[in-house]
């Protein structure tokens, strides 16, 4: 089962995407269509190839096989101008936020302003305190350095550097793992509000529904780095899927198996 | 397991590791050549890799001068020894110790924070980070630390040569009674300016080895906090003896004529 959209309304699409680091398969014939100016939400475990799936797509990792077309055009066997050309439309939150901990924290958000888009730092710092605004940060978090925020600070810094450039298509890596439940409703919110301010195609990852179900208008699930499933937000209770209904309410048993010892 | 089949396991590392770092040698010289360039952030490594590696480069510099003069001394007859000790340190420190001591000490300085650095930023993400900002990693990271060292090193050595001199001068005067302008004609005398510059070509070429060991096992590094420590270690062993080595190359080119 996959999401059908006409093609002109298609953002993303991924087809028959293999990746094994060594002997370890990763992604396997994973296929997956990410339709333009919504928001998709893949859910799966922890090591389902989650994150990997998301460098594929950034050129971070290069897959051996499948196609991987951004606007209709294949990104896998870009040359490096090309593929920086196509990196100026993705903004990326990073699972751990990944923020440079040399550079405060006006800077880190105003990075891809003054590197990217060659601004000037003053302009480009007003433009990185506005979106620390957005995010609910004051002006004076910008001069602190990365080390000294909470972990839901640097999500949220996180966040105003990948919406900072206005970009066309941003990625959420577990917006919400490690974050308090009201931080990570804090943090679900921003992300609605700033995908919808922007008009952005939004591809996020996690394992937490609640998250998932606030921020989806499509649900995709991944397992062994396939998806075997997607739909619509609402489709995902009624999925007629064991694993889907396995995860979603959260059950040590059923068809997905943990490895652990038993007693 | 079966003995062959474990040296050529080693063999095929051996060349895969030296394959990438080939790779990864080209790739960097190759960002050099293309901007955009970040003028800044070479300045910066400047000051880290060079100035503040100065004073340490500067305390060997003057042990070396001082104790090769103590050995000369020792090791000649012991008359008329003055223009030999003059000569030996004079030679021997703008030769080969001033850019192979210099370099090694960088080498553990520089080499070490540049690894533990990249390593850090490799596995925090941030290194992805970059380019997901419109940022090429190599001309961001890589290209600055090895323009830095490249510039820098001969400046280092240039100065640590002046001061091992120096020592030898110090040791020369005030422990063996040498007079000090006899002492100091003897050394520009015999000073040609082909031992400084054969010097601080060597220099340079150490501080290309240094910072490249250091970016590409950072870059390389991975599993945490213990593989950061891996690389650091990786970086400053392996480049010590690629200096060594290319050191031995340098002198039987520079000095077989
Ligand atoms: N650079 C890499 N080298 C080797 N193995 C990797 C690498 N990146 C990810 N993996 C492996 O791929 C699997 C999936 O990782 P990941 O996509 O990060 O999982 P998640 O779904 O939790 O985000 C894991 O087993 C991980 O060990
Ligand atoms: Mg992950």
């Amino acid at each position: 089962m996959n999401i059908s959209v006409p093609a002109k309304d298609v953002k993303i699409e991924l087809k028959n995407v293999h990746k094994r680091f060594g002997q370890k398969v990763v992604l396997h014939d994973l296929a997956l269509t990410v339709p333009k100016g919504k928001s998709l939400v893949v859910i799966g475990g922890s090591g389902s190839g989650k994150s990997v799936m998301l460098k594929c797509i950034l050129g971070i990792i290069r897959p051996e096989k499948g196609s991987i077309k951004v606007d209709g055009k294949d990104v896998t066997r870009l040359s490096t101008t090309d593929r920086e050309k196509t990196l100026t439309k993705f903004g990326m939150l990073f699972q751990n936020a990944a923020l440079f901990d040399s550079l405060p924290v006006w800077e880190n958000v105003a990075f891809g302003l003054i590197q990217g888009r060659n601004m000037k730092r003053k302009d480009a710092k007003e433009i990185a305190i506005e979106k620390l605004g957005q995010v609910g940060l004051t002006t004076d978090i910008g001069d602190l350095y990365p080390a000294e925020l909470s972990g839901g600070m640097q999500k949220r810094v996180g966040l105003a550097r990948a919406i900072a450039t206005d970009p066309e298509i941003i990625f959420f890596d577990e917006p919400t793992t490690g974050l308090d439940p009201i931080m990570a409703d804090v943090i679900n919110d921003l992300i609605v509000n700033s995908v919808q301010k922007l008009g952005a195609t939004a591809l996020s990852i996690t394992h937490d529904m609640a998250s998932a179900r606030k921020i989806a208008d499509y649900i995709a699930m991944i397992y062994k780095g396939e998806i075997i499933w997607a739909g619509t937000r609402d489709e995902v209770d009624n999925s007629g899927n064991e694993y889907v209904d396995q995860f979603i309410h959260g059950r040590a048993d059923g068809p997905i198996k943990m490895d652990v010892l038993k007693p | 397991m079966n003995p062959l089949a474990i040296i050529g396991n080693v063999v095929i590392a051996a060349l895969g590791e030296t394959g990438r770092l080939s790779v990864f040698t080209w790739k960097a010289i190759t960002h050099i050549l293309r901007p955009p360039f970040y003028w800044r952030l070479i300045g910066e490594q400047m000051m880290r890799i060079g100035y503040f590696s100065l004073p340490v480069v500067a305390l060997t510099a003057f042990f070396t001068g001082g104790v090769l003069a103590l050995q000369v001394y020792y090791g000649s007859d012991q008359f008329n020894s003055e223009s030999i000790v003059a000569t030996i340190v004079a030679l021997g420190i703008t030769r080969e110790l001033g850019p192979v001591l210099g370099g090694l000490m960088v080498a553990g300085r520089a080499a070490a924070a540049i690894a533990a650095e990249l390593g850090t930023m490799r596995v925090t993400e941030q290194i992805d980070a970059l380019s997901t900002l419109s940022t090429n990693p190599f001309k961001y990271l890589v290209v600055p630390r090895v323009v830095a060292a490249v510039i820098t090193l001969p400046a280092l050595v240039f100065i640590g040569d002046v001061i091992g001199i120096f020592g030898g001068f110090v040791v020369g005067t005030q422990t063996l009674d040498f007079n000090a302008g006899v002492y100091i004609k003897t050394t520009v005398d015999f000073l040609e300016l082909d031992d400084l510059t054969s010097g601080l070509i060597k220099s340079s070429v150490f501080g290309f080895i240094i910072a490249m060991m250091g970016c590409y096992q950072g870059f390389h590094s991975r599993g945490g906090a213990q593989g950061v420590g891996r690389a650091t270690t990786n970086a400053v062993v392996n480049s010590s003896i690629l200096i060594l080595a290319a050191n031995y190359v340098m002198t039987s080119l520079f000095f077989s004529s």
